[in-house]
């Protein structure tokens, strides 16, 4: 009978424990895509700047596997990822870039400081493809397979672990 | 003197040049005109979470894609779609994260079930307890008569 006065104790020892646990522990703050497996909505992005053509989803029908890069010339960790988008492009990747909350002469100023990497960007002003993709920040890059389904999903920037990891997907895409 | 000023009202306007990006979705800010959709497009908002600030809904939140959001709630709600349908519309792309009202699903029954388990809990021994107090004391009276 006695050891049930110990409960209450032993309780708060479990949620006192629980707590310091949790909150010591890494936790995984990335919210994940639920789009994984569907298809992009039917869309089409204005250019994001003069001398490129914009983005629509009959640009992923066919052909290889591509890459869909979220990316803002605002963004620090996008300059991070810009030689890493280089090197996909030397594998012979195609990447198309959506260009978020962004001005066409501060996109033409990231591209010719850091590279160009993509074959076409749309400008995506108010997060409209982000919200439908399920994306939650920038960076983020896809890869999409040649019916226009996502297939695969990178929160954060590309770094240099990244690029066989990604080259690894678009083959599984194929 | 001038000069001077001017440069220091330049100085200060700087800032506000650095900040410049873009103009916001049409109804980050803007209410709808009817006050019954804006009604239920705040309440809504209420409970949609910001992806990109810690536990904040998307009605509290300055951060540009929290007003991104606040502008589907509101155009979808303007075309037509019921406040469930764009929950719903949102939990499809980013999960239960996204909703701060929970559902019951496979992984937060025991939300719901804890409680209600502690209540019968209580019940039971709250019953015991007094039925117990109620037979003795009938017992009490009882030798009290004799």
């Amino acid at each position: 009978m006695r050891a049930l006065y110990f409960i209450p104790l032993g309780l708060f020892l479990f949620f006192a424990g629980l707590a310091a646990y949790m909150l010591t522990e890494g936790r995984d703050q990335t919210i994940p895509s639920q789009m994984i497996a569907e298809p992009l909505p039917d869309f089409t992005l204005e250019p994001a700047l003069e001398g490129m053509p914009g983005v629509a989803k009959s640009d992923f029908i066919g052909g290889e596997p591509r890459l869909l890069n979220i990316w803002a010339s605002w963004c620090l960790p996008c300059i991070a990822e810009a030689p890493h988008l280089d090197r996909l492009k030397e594998e012979g990747v195609e990447i198309i870039g959506i260009a978020v909350r962004d001005r066409p002469e501060a996109v033409a100023d990231f591209l010719s400081r850091y590279g160009n990497p993509y074959s076409r960007i749309g400008s995506d002003n108010i997060s409209s493809l982000m919200i439908e993709i399920g994306a939650s920040g920038v960076p983020e890059t896809y890869v999409i397979d040649a019916e226009g389904n996502i297939r695969y999903q990178h929160i954060g920037d590309v770094r240099a672990e990244t690029v066989p990891l990604l080259l690894e997907q678009l083959e599984l895409a194929r | 003197m001038n000069r001077l000023l001017l440069a220091i009202f330049a100085l200060i306007a700087a800032p506000v040049l650095a900040q410049s990006s873009m103009p916001p979705a049409p109804y980050a800010y803007t209410q709808l005109e009817d006050p019954q959709l804006e009604a239920q497009a705040a309440e809504l908002m209420n409970t949609l979470r910001c992806l990109k600030c810690q536990s904040q809904s998307i009605n509290d939140s300055d951060a540009p894609m929290a007003g991104d959001m606040r502008h589907q709630v509101r155009s979808r709600l303007l075309a037509g779609e019921s406040p469930d349908e764009i929950r719903s519309w949102l939990t499809a792309r980013y999960g239960d994260y996204v909703s701060y009202e929970p559902q019951v699903s496979a992984t937060t029954w025991p939300l719901f079930a804890i409680p209600a388990l502690l209540l019968a809990v209580v019940a039971l021994i709250l019953l015991r307890r007094l039925g117990k107090a109620r037979s003795d004391s009938d017992e009490n009276t009882g030798e009290g008569a004799q």
